[in-house]
């Protein structure tokens, strides 16, 4: 791994690890690019990872402190974690549960299919649905996604077979154990999925794909890679024209460092990407870097996503096998006649013990109705909504100049009101999900409401007008030439599908653009 | 700018993660008693912050929150435990103090009734939020409690769940395997 100087303003500077960032890196340094990863936290491995649901959530997650606003219950539920992304090398790559569906073709032409929904801040994308799936491809590939291109789908657990079962007997056709970036045998030089349950403290057979273990170590093979680790951007500076120039950093020592750029590509998951510009603003950009259009932090989409649980007089187990290896497709599809716009998946979902009833229940469940439920552990089962929820520009993110960090900057603040539609479409997948375990003789069932956003997009969207967004089609700010969005911020909108194979499919786009540039000496 | 009802950083344990936020997802096993390390002390009654009045509410509070009625007492000392330790920190013990004041010493004697009826009219304070969360935290950690309720835990040690029954459910038929997948190591 080669060290790259302070000063070499010849070298691109990306900030964040994770699927966009740790992804792009691979992209650039194979081709020949001079890369300084920086990552804000340590660095773990398939050794290190703790098996203890506790301290696993202590080691990787992004504890910096948030504060959230809003009439969404996130704030009463999960005080002071409005979101739950990770702080570590590989991002939330570490962390996810692998689900790998494709945003849909319709789903990118959100404002024409949806049309004016009031109170929203609905636009198309700026990209051809035929050329994202190209790269659609080329991820699925590279993150060896199950069910894709050969690879065998998982087999099914106990768990699925409950939510399977339920499913055909109300009527779904599309049920499977999931599009998943686990391997199902072995391949890429990781191992397979040994059912184990602890995907999201880290997988330690590397069976799930995650930068940490395939696209930094690659990167660093070609000697182009400047990894550093527990170095926490504060903000990006730029010159007289407006160009980016480099990266004002906070080293594992807490010391300030100023790395130079020719480019820089900010990765820092949808919260922190929008805080990190607001951080930079300047004479030229008086409300936050690349924010002439006022749209940084706006449109802040999470998922409308919550958890159905049913419990059961029959044993399941269903902390036994991969977390989330399970799926209802036929709800994604745009259906008025629903009551709503847009469309959801149900996808399998179970919590280890200690975190069922805090991160699974809501607050307000508590006493006998609580107890039937956790008493019935072994025999419970239980599905996640992931849903699109629809943008809307005063959901955002900004700084909250009363709460400082450790740095003594701002930190960032998410207000969220929900839309109807989100309302509307929470409420029909939770009748949904009810009605499925009832079909297969359910006792109780049980919801819980918004968790806390996993999934965080849309703050800096691409638009095909610069007056919408922030972006252009390749994540390139349309304000400063060479300053790119490469994470989930870039969305246009959410669509319903998990977003980490879009965030990966798009930083392959990203990379072969910001290449092509590089060498027509564009950039 | 509003916040949260609960400032973060007051309730965690400081020993280890001072860096930390609020009473969040996953950090309810820090400090929690894993094990049966803890049972020595925990059993032996000695209290650093409550008073044994404030205890025995405390310990009501618990079984009215998260009432199982064949769980170990000691799963719910663990939890009165946690408070007490909890309340060392001057603020938390305001919020505590006040919080057990309002429900009066009689509460833990009332019937089940009662006390659900008692904790109803409190349920958005943060107090009871406090403690609802500080119950769950502790109650559900510990080796007696997964041993209790049938979670068997981390199995990378022992291979996975892949010949420990993770696909052993008999009471519905099995998924066709063009919607699952063959499993690693048995014949198709």
């Amino acid at each position: 791994m080669g060290r790259i100087n302070n000063d070499d303003s010849n070298a691109v500077v990306i900030i964040g690890s994770g699927a966009g960032g740790g992804t792009l890196a691979h992209e650039l340094t194979r081709r020949g690019v001079k890369v300084v990863l920086l990552e804000a936290g340590a660095r773990q491995s398939l050794a290190t990872f703790s098996q203890n649901p506790g301290e696993a959530f202590a080691q990787l997650t992004w504890l910096d402190r948030r504060t959230s606003t809003g009439s969404w219950t996130v704030p009463q539920d999960f005080p002071g974690l409005p979101s739950w992304t990770c702080k570590t090398v590989g991002g939330t790559t570490v962390h996810w549960t692998g689900a790998t569906p494709r945003i849909r073709d319709w789903e990118v032409r959100a404002r024409t299919t949806y049309g004016d929904v009031q109170g929203t801040s609905l636009i198309d994308w700026p990209i051809d649905y035929a050329e994202l799936e190209h790269y659609y491809e080329l991820a699925e590939k590279r993150m060896v996604v199950t069910r894709r291109h050969g690879n065998p789908g998982l087999p099914a657990s106990n768990h699925f077979k409950v939510m399977y079962n339920g499913a055909k007997r109300i009527g779904y056709k599309h049920v499977h154990t999931g599009y998943m970036a686990i391997n199902s045998r072995p391949a890429d030089e990781r191992g397979f999925c040994i059912q184990q349950g602890f995907c999201i403290q880290g997988c330690k057979t590397g069976a799930k794909w995650s930068t940490l273990y395939t696209e930094i170590p690659r990167a660093e093979a070609t000697g182009n890679l400047d990894l550093r680790i527990r170095s926490r951007a504060v903000r990006i500076e730029h010159g007289n024209d407006g160009r980016v120039t480099g990266v004002v950093y906070r080293d594992s020592q807490g010391r300030e460092q100023r790395q130079k750029a020719r480019i820089v590509c900010v990765a820092c998951n949808s919260v922190e990407t929008a805080r990190l510009l607001l951080l930079s603003d300047s004479g030229r950009f008086p409300h936050g870097l690349a924010n002439s259009s006022d749209q940084v932090g706006r449109h802040f989409c999470h998922h409308v996503a919550g958890f159905i649980w049913g419990a059961f007089d029959k044993p399941i187990h269903f902390y036994r096998g991969t977390t989330l290896a399970g799926i209802i497709e036929d709800e994604t599809k745009h259906d008025p006649a629903r009551g709503f716009a847009g469309g959801y998946h149900l996808e399998l979902a179970a919590l280890d013990l200690p975190s069922l009833p805090i991160s699974g229940f809501p607050s307000t469940l508590w006493g006998r109705d609580l107890a039937f439920f956790i008493d019935h552990y072994t025999r419970l089962a239980g599905m996640l909504i992931n849903g699109e929820d629809l943008p809307r520009a005063t959901n955002r993110v900004t700084l909250n100049h009363e709460v400082k960090d450790e740095f003594g900057l701002p930190v960032a603040n998410v207000h969220c009101d929900e839309h109807p539609n989100d309302t509307a479409m929470r409420a029909h997948a939770q009748r949904q999900g009810r009605a499925l375990y009832e079909s297969v003789g359910a006792l109780r069932t049980t919801t819980s409401r918004q968790t806390p956003a996993t999934h965080n997009m849309c703050t800096a969207r691409m638009s095909k007008d610069p007056r919408d967004g922030v972006t252009n089609a390749y994540g390139r700010a349309h304000d400063v030439p060479n300053l790119f969005i490469s994470d989930g911020s870039v969305l246009t909108t959410p669509g319903s599908a998990n977003p980490t194979l879009t965030i990966v499919a798009l930083a392959l786009r990203q990379a072969e653009h910001i290449a092509r540039e590089m060498g027509a000496r564009h950039l | 700018m509003g916040t949260n009802d609960f400032p973060p950083g007051r309730f965690i344990p400081r020993r280890k993660f001072v860096v930390t936020g609020a009473v969040i997802p996953g950090l309810w096993w820090i400090g929690a008693p894993l094990g049966g390390i803890a049972t020595a002390r925990a059993a032996d009654g000695e209290l650093k912050n409550l008073t044994s009045e404030q205890a025995a509410v405390v310990n009501a509070m618990a079984r009215t929150i998260a009432p199982h009625d064949g769980l170990p007492d000691l799963a719910y000392t663990y939890v009165v435990q946690a408070i007490d330790e909890a309340a060392a920190d001057a603020q938390t013990r305001s919020t505590v103090n006040s919080g057990l004041i309002r429900l009066g010493k009689a509460f833990a004697s009332g019937s089940e009734e009662q006390r659900v009826r008692t904790l109803h009219a409190l349920e958005h304070s943060e107090f009871f939020q406090w403690v609802r969360t500080k119950t769950l935290q502790t109650l559900y950690a510990s080796a007696l409690a997964c041993a209790h309720f049938g979670y068997e835990g981390e199995a990378f040690s022992k291979g996975g769940y892949l010949s420990r029954g993770f696909n052993d459910l008999t009471w519905l038929p099995d998924v066709p395997l063009d919607d699952s997948g063959p499993v690693i190591g048995e014949a198709p």
